[in-house]
């Protein structure tokens, strides 16, 4: 569970309007390997139109220009599924109809075989996550942290090459939060994934401990 | 409405299709064994059988039948997963849903016609490309309709399944995050298609299964569609109980109800053994989930299904074109692609026999679509009235959010019910009750047969809306002093409006198309647009047939229009309402 994959985030002057409305101008930004970038801003300032963007799902009724490359690959025109992005929402969205092992297993490539391997894998990243033996458990019967750390754990599993956080921290109380922003940014450090986090709250961007950009009210 | 009435509405509205089902059932089972006083049959025993099973072409009666309903219930999953994945995945081809109820609203019947005359020997398809590619000068030698594999009953089913079945899927999407969901697994390296099937389809699946299972039923036990579209002879098994249900000879009846009573066996076992395979494909399913395979042989596999359930949709399109030209057309000789004279002569020559069944049409359904209207609405507010919990509901309280219990599930199951059972197999027997009670012919037992189909209907797309209604608006007009009764009309009922038109639509166009139903309770003496449409399929000119069946689709599709421009003119102006 060492996967170094060693390219920057680049954004190259990004640029996003909708309806003629600028939300995003001209955004020039890198993100090293295990570093993390903090955009922050009001709700509607455009932040989570950036991640959708960086993420191949943006709306088209926006208009977008510029270029997101990590490493030497550009990301711009590929389908969402080839970009190699991870993305932990503010919701957990764990597919109900898994189990949490079956979660981890939908994530986790398919090129990791047999079965008795891939188990291994998922037993392991459920320890690492604390959560040793929790593999046939109900997603359900989860706590809201537990539940949290599933789905990083999930997002990691499918081995992106940058992460995406849309305020994942959002909903969770304020212990529970501080614990899971650690988890969060050590375990992408350690992966040296580059990171960019939107978010309004000030704690979450000095945790984060990275360059921040501050998008105005539009 | 009094309290006691509403109370009662959930016990009246069950015994209004489950009497008649029951009863009819009933009535079909002693003659198959032998007890039909009426005709001089008084004999216990397994006569009728023996004649049923003897009878030369039986075996392949069966198999036809069997053939004809796996066949289109398969293909409509298939078509209808692909297509609702299309729809689900894409923003862009979602506007293509809008085009689903319209063909939803057309009677299977008239589908059968249209598409018979476009694929025919000498039908619409044949004529663009003949002579010039084909070198047919002549219609060629063969048989499309009415072929003995009954590929073209299962093209038609596939017609009118696919899109419900899609329609069911998307709306049982709405009630999970499904955007979010999909982002979330494309975030991960799926690809849309393999996210649809492995996050989306599971989750709703359970909702899918009971409109399975009626397309499973339906396509088992169609028999206006078969008439049309199936081999004579011989035909399959539905079609063989109508023919000796209907023979001069009453003789026969204990046998025509002895193959009914194996359609209904057939019917059961094909569900035992579809529900065995459902369970058995959700455990691999699972595992191949747990895989983790991106979807690479998904993604062309769910295409193809998209692609071909687009086809079905042009398909549509063409079949009601050609019902269209057929209806206009003065002189259109083979092979041209065009008739060569049009005229609307058709229409006015069919003028005065097209009024009185037109007028029975229209009055049948709007009566069937009022009385379920009033029944469906009583058993809604007493579900809604003070506080009952769900668990202790009595009536078809049909429930679709997760939550499922099983008082919920099984009243939905009740609501199925008459989708669930041949029509054929109650059908006769109701209509010897009908019979001995002198009420057959009459208005009121159609109404009331044509009412066992469109309740179910009629309560299944209420039903959700109803439920989703926001209770502080009820709640701020009773603290407002508004009665109970004065909340329902002034408030209730106008916010809910649109769901309750479209509803509406929804049973008149189910009841404008009901074949077998018409023809039993009025015991061929009442004529709809469906009767004498399917009557005249069977040899009389296109150009007439065209005529009746075209007026037969557009009856329903009128309804929607104008279900669509009542709302739009109530509520003018009220951006809150659209």
């Amino acid at each position: 569970m060492s996967d170094v994959n060693g390219g920057a985030l680049q954004l190259q002057a990004v640029h996003i309007t909708l309806a003629g409305r600028v939300l995003i101008d001209h955004l020039q930004a890198t993100v090293a390997p295990g570093d993390c970038l903090t955009l922050m801003g009001p709700s509607g300032s455009g932040k989570s139109t950036l991640l959708a963007w960086l993420a191949g799902t943006l709306d088209p009724v926006f208009q977008a220009s510029g270029q997101a490359r990590i490493g030497a690959d550009a990301l711009t025109g590929l389908p969402p599924e080839q970009r190699g992005v991870g993305i932990l929402f503010q919701d957990d969205l764990l597919f109900p109809h898994l189990s949490v092992g079956g979660n981890l297993a939908f994530a986790l490539p398919a090129a990791v075989r047999p079965r008795a391997v891939r188990l291994a894998q998922i037993d392991a990243a459920l320890a690492e996550a604390g959560l040793a033996g929790m593999a046939p458990r109900d997603p359900a019967t989860l706590s809201g942290g537990q539940r949290a750390r599933v789905a990083l754990m999930r997002t990691l599993l499918a081995r992106p090459r940058a992460l995406l956080l849309d305020e994942p921290f959002n909903k969770l109380d304020a212990q529970l939060r501080q614990d899971f922003r650690r988890f969060v940014f050590d375990h992408a450090r350690q992966r040296a994934l580059p990171v960019l986090l939107v978010t309004h709250d000030d704690a979450d961007a000095q945790a984060a401990g990275g360059q921040v950009i501050t998008l105005g009210r539009p | 409405m009094s309290a006691a009435l509403l109370r009662a509405a959930p016990a009246l509205t069950v015994a209004a299709f489950g009497l008649p089902i029951a009863a009819g059932l009933l009535g079909t089972v002693l003659p198959a064994f032998g007890h039909m006083p009426a005709i001089g049959v008084d004999q216990w025993g397994l006569q009728a059988w023996q004649a049923l099973f003897d009878h030369p072409g039986f075996a392949t009666s069966l198999w036809l039948t069997l053939r004809i309903g796996l066949l289109a219930t398969v293909l409509s999953v298939l078509l209808a997963v692909g297509l609702a994945g299309l729809l689900a995945t894409r923003p862009a081809a979602a506007r293509l849903g809008a085009w689903l109820a319209p063909v939803l609203a057309t009677p299977h019947s008239a589908l059968a016609i249209g598409l018979a005359f476009l694929i025919a020997p000498s039908g619409w398809l044949v004529r663009w490309v003949s002579p010039g590619l084909t070198g047919w000068a002549l219609p060629p030698d063969a048989t499309t309709v009415g072929h003995v594999s009954g590929l073209a009953v299962v093209a038609c089913l596939l017609l009118k399944e696919v899109p419900y079945l899609v329609l069911m899927i998307l709306g049982a999407l709405n009630q999970v995050a499904a955007p979010a969901q999909l982002a979330a697994a494309r975030a991960l390296g799926h690809s849309a298609a393999s996210a649809f099937l492995k996050v989306l389809l599971p989750q709703v699946w359970p909702q899918i299964r009971l409109p399975v299972f009626a397309v499973l039923a339906f396509s088992l036990s169609v028999v206006d569609v078969a008439l049309v579209l199936g081999p004579g002879n011989p035909p399959t098994l539905a079609v063989l109980a109508l023919r000796w249900f209907s023979a001069p000879d009453v003789q026969r009846y204990p046998q025509a109800a002895a193959a009914a009573l194996l359609l209904l066996g057939l019917v059961a076992a094909c569900l035992l053994a579809w529900h065995a395979a459902d369970r058995l494909l959700a455990r691999l399913g699972r595992r191949w989930i747990e895989r983790g395979g991106r979807g690479g042989a998904v993604v062309p596999a769910s295409a193809l299904a998209a692609g071909a359930g687009l086809v079905l949709l042009a398909l549509t399109a063409l079949l009601l074109l050609a019902l269209g030209l057929w209806s206009l057309a003065g002189a259109w000789r083979y092979p041209d692609a065009l008739p060569s004279v049009w005229t609307l002569g058709n229409w006015q020559q069919q003028g005065a026999s097209l009024a009185g069944p037109a007028a029975n049409t229209a009055l049948v359904a709007l009566c069937a679509t009022a009385v379920a209207l009033v029944l469906t609405l009583a058993c809604l507010e007493n579900e809604s009235a003070g506080g009952v919990p769900a668990k202790r509901r009595a009536g078809p309280t049909g429930n679709t959010g997760r939550t499922s219990n099983t008082g919920g599930q099984r009243s939905l199951w009740l609501l199925y019910l008459p989708l669930l059972v041949p029509q054929v197999a109650f059908l006769f027997g109701a209509q010897v009750l009908l019979v001995r009670a002198r009420l057959d012919a009459t208005y009121l037992a159609v109404v009331w047969t044509h009412l066992i189909f469109v309740l179910p209907y009629l309560y299944l797309s209420l039903a959700d809306p109803w439920r989703a209604f926001d209770a502080r608006y009820a709640r701020t007009g009773a603290s407002l002093g508004a009665s109970r009764w004065r909340v329902f009309w002034r408030i209730k009922l106008p916010i809910l409006l649109k769901p309750t038109l479209i509803a509406c639509a929804v049973a008149f166009a189910v009841s404008v198309g009901q074949y077998l139903p018409t023809l039993f309770a009025g015991s061929g003496r009442i004529a709809t647009l469906t009767t004498e449409a399917v009557t005249l399929a069977s040899g009389a000119d296109r150009r007439v047939t065209a005529v009746w069946a075209l007026l037969q689709a557009l009856l329903p599709l009128a309804a929607f229009v104008l279900a669509t421009a009542l709302h739009r003119w109530c509520f003018a102006g009220r951006r809150g309402m659209a």
